[in-house]
This record gives C-alpha cells, structure tokens and sequence, in this order.
C-alpha cells in the first residue's frame, strides 16, 4: 500500500529536501508512524498529545483529515496525504507575489 | 426593496442566481449567491459595515477616530468606503508586495496605507498591525479575524436571505479566511435548518507561500470553530483556475479567483449527491468579481500557464 505525503519546506530537513515521500498505512496514526521509521523526528513536528499540532493543517485527498476523523481517518492505497502550516487568509486578500 | 437612503443602506440583499448548466441534474442543483453585487463589489462590505456599527454602538468607535486593519484587499476597501461616509480616518496595513490595483483602490477610498514584509503574507500583517495598535491605543482595531460582528453580520444577513431565497437548500460552500461567512452563515443554519451541510473551501497557494511558515506559529482566526463545519477543502489554483474559467463559459459569471476555489467544492459536494442518488441544493458564494485580478494572469492563456503564473501568489 503506497500513499504519497506532501511535505512542506519546513519539514524537508526530515527527508533529505524530498518534496514528497511514500509512506503506508491504514490510518493517518499508522502512516506517520510509518513515516516516522524512515524520518525519525518528523511524527513530533506533527503530533502533540497524541493529536494533530495546532498550526498543522493534513489533507487526504483535498480533505482536511480533521473532519475525517482526525488521527483515525481511514487512508486506501494511491491516496494523496499533503501536509502544510495554517496561514492567514481571507476571501480577495489581493494577490501578492511572494518571495520573485 | 431597491431605493436606498444611501450607499451604506444598500450592503447585502444581494441576489441568488442558479446555474442551469454547470448543475448536474435538475434534482441537484447548484446556486451562485452575489456578493459581488455589493457597494464595493465585494461580500466584505457585510462585515466591514457591521463591525463599525458595532463599534459606534459599544462606544469604542467615536466621531473623528482613527481606525486600524491589518487587510490586503477587499476587507480594507469597504472599511475605506464605510469610513469615508462616517467621516473616520483609516489606516491599513498589508504586505508590501500587494497589487498597485489595490493600492490605488484604498488611497481612492481615502485609505492611508502602512506596508508590512513581503516575506510574511498576512501573517505578517497582522502581527504588525496588533504592534501598531499596541502603540497608538486610541485608535480602533476592528480586527475583522476575530471581531464577532464579522460573523453576526452573515448570521443576520448572508444566512437568512439564503433561506428565505432558497428553502430547499442542503448545502452551503463558501471560502474560508477570516472564517466570518462560514461563522455566520452556519450559526444561523444549525438553528433555523440544522441539516443543512456547512462546507469550507480553503485556497491551497503554492509553496513559496508557505516556505517560511513555522509550524509552531501558524494562524488560526480567533472566529474559528471547528463545530460549525462539517466538511473543509483545500482547493490548489489549478482547480480554482479552472472552475473559474467554466463559471464564466458555461454561466456567463465574471468572478475573481477565490470564487473558483468555492465553486470546486460545491461541484465536488453535487457529484457526492448525484453518486449517492440524493437529491441536493446547494449555494455556495461569488466573494466578487474578477476585475480586480485581471493582471494576476488567470484569466490568460492555458490553464497550465495560470497556474504557473499564480505560484506564489495569495490569489484568495
């Protein structure tokens, strides 16, 4: 069972700069367990009292894990895992050119 | 009603318009609510006119204030609008690297503007913007991510115009930033129609957005209650792009890119019912139209170009 995790830029200092890993797992819990075999550190950057950290945003598919049954949310093989921080936003904040 | 006193009187009461060809089926079908048609064009002007009412009302806002907002874009311009006719001076702060359209717009609106550092986006802003208020105490920070008003203002207004419009409906999208419509909208559902779907559509920017972001100090509007949602999407600009694009082909709607972003979801939800066999109605909001994010390039060339060019950009 292949799930590919997207990993953000502040967390590639875990994975060699890989911008995505594969991992597996029946459940988010499993797969950063898993994840946390081949990256040891990584599962503390996202876990904090056995759940998710704050200003750590999951998706499986699009979908934020956190109404999906958060730590427990099922995963099926060839989903797509992407991890990213919380930003701030709102509807039409402009469009800002950011670091070019 | 379409005779108003003023412009401040003509905030909200904004029509809904449903979507005959992008709807699946006539059993689920999709609705457009236009918050573009707003004064300033934008749904902002619901929460931006109610904080300030609020504010006169509770006293903190007095005649000749000065009012402070950390806002990049829409929020600020119905600020201005709302202080120009109130006779208040406001201030906005936004990261320096935000479009000249924008720029332009707010100093129009009377607007004086405190740039923050590009590198941090809105986050940044915000920050900057409570240091400000922290050394001038005597101006009002109406601080839209956690102002109750913002989310009153959709609870009195967006959600009960929805219902009245759209009886039927099962669903309601729309984009989350401040998380105030989604708020709003969804305190006035899960009392006066509680099975009503409350889903957020969240705009997924490129990486060089998210680069230099700390996971220990993230951001998470003081609005936000998990509660009251019951599904959240992350939306890329592809898809954003995309939809956009079809909402104008196939509906003939001009509307700005973060719309896209929402209209994705609410495609998402249809395909949901019509596989399930339930019959559904779903609304979900235009945030506004498109003029303002014309040299963004989104609405140019091939998809594959648009997104390109939308890297790195806060495009909602």
């Amino acid at each position: 069972m292949a799930i590919e995790v997207r990993i953000p830029t502040i967390l590639r200092t875990y994975t060699d700069g890989a911008k995505a890993v594969d991992g597996s797992g029946e459940t988010l819990q499993a797969l950063i367990d898993d994840l946390e075999g081949n990256h040891p550190g990584i599962k503390d950057r996202l876990i904090e009292s056995g759940d998710l950290r704050r200003f750590v945003n999951v998706y499986i598919n699009d979908e934020d894990v956190r109404f999906m049954g958060g730590l427990d949310a099922e995963l099926s093989d060839g989903d797509q895992v992407v991890v990213l921080p919380a930003v701030a936003g709102g509807a039409g904040s402009s469009a800002q050119p950011v670091g070019r | 009603m379409t005779r108003y006193d003023s412009l401040l009187e003509s905030v909200g009461g904004t029509p809904l318009i449903g979507l005959p060809r992008l709807s699946p089926s006539p059993d689920v079908r999709i609705w457009a609510k236009m918050e573009d048609r707003n004064p300033t064009g934008s749904i902002k002007d619901r929460p931006a006119l109610k904080m300030i009412e609020q504010a006169e009302k509770d006293g903190t806002l007095r005649p000749g204030a000065t009012i402070l907002e950390p806002t990049s874009g829409n929020t600020g311009i119905s600020l201005a609008m709302a202080a120009k006719l109130k006779g208040y001076r406001i201030v906005c702060v936004m990261p320096e690297n935000t479009s000249e359209e924008r720029r332009q717009l707010l100093r129009m609106w009377g607007a004086e503007i405190v740039s923050s550092p590009a590198a941090g986006g809105s986050n940044e802003a915000v920050r900057v913007a409570k240091k400000i208020a922290g050394e001038h105490p005597d101006w009002v920070m109406l601080y839209q991510y956690g102002n109750e008003a913002n989310a009153l203002a959709h609870e009195e207004g967006t959600g009960p115009e929805l219902l009245a419009d759209l009886p039927e409906i099962t669903h309601f999208v729309a984009g989350l930033g401040t998380t105030g419509t989604l708020m709003g909208v969804s305190r006035f559902f899960r009392s006066a129609k509680p099975d009503v779907r409350i889903v957020a559509a969240e705009p997924r920017y490129g990486e060089l957005v998210y680069g230099l972001r700390n996971l220990d100090e993230g951001f998470v509007p003081e609005l936000y209650d998990a509660s009251l949602i019951d599904s959240r999407f992350s939306v890329g600009p592809r898809d954003a792009v995309r939809r956009v694009r079809e909402l104008l082909e196939l509906e003939g709607i001009f509307a700005g890119i973060s719309t896209g972003a929402i209209l994705h979801a609410a495609l998402g939800q249809a395909a949901k019912a019509v596989k399930a066999g339930e019959r559904a109605d779903i609304a979900f909001v235009v945030c506004d139209g498109g003029w303002k994010y014309l040299s963004t390039g989104a609405y140019e060339g091939t998809v594959d170009e648009a997104e390109d060019r939308l890297d790195g950009q806060l495009w909602a």
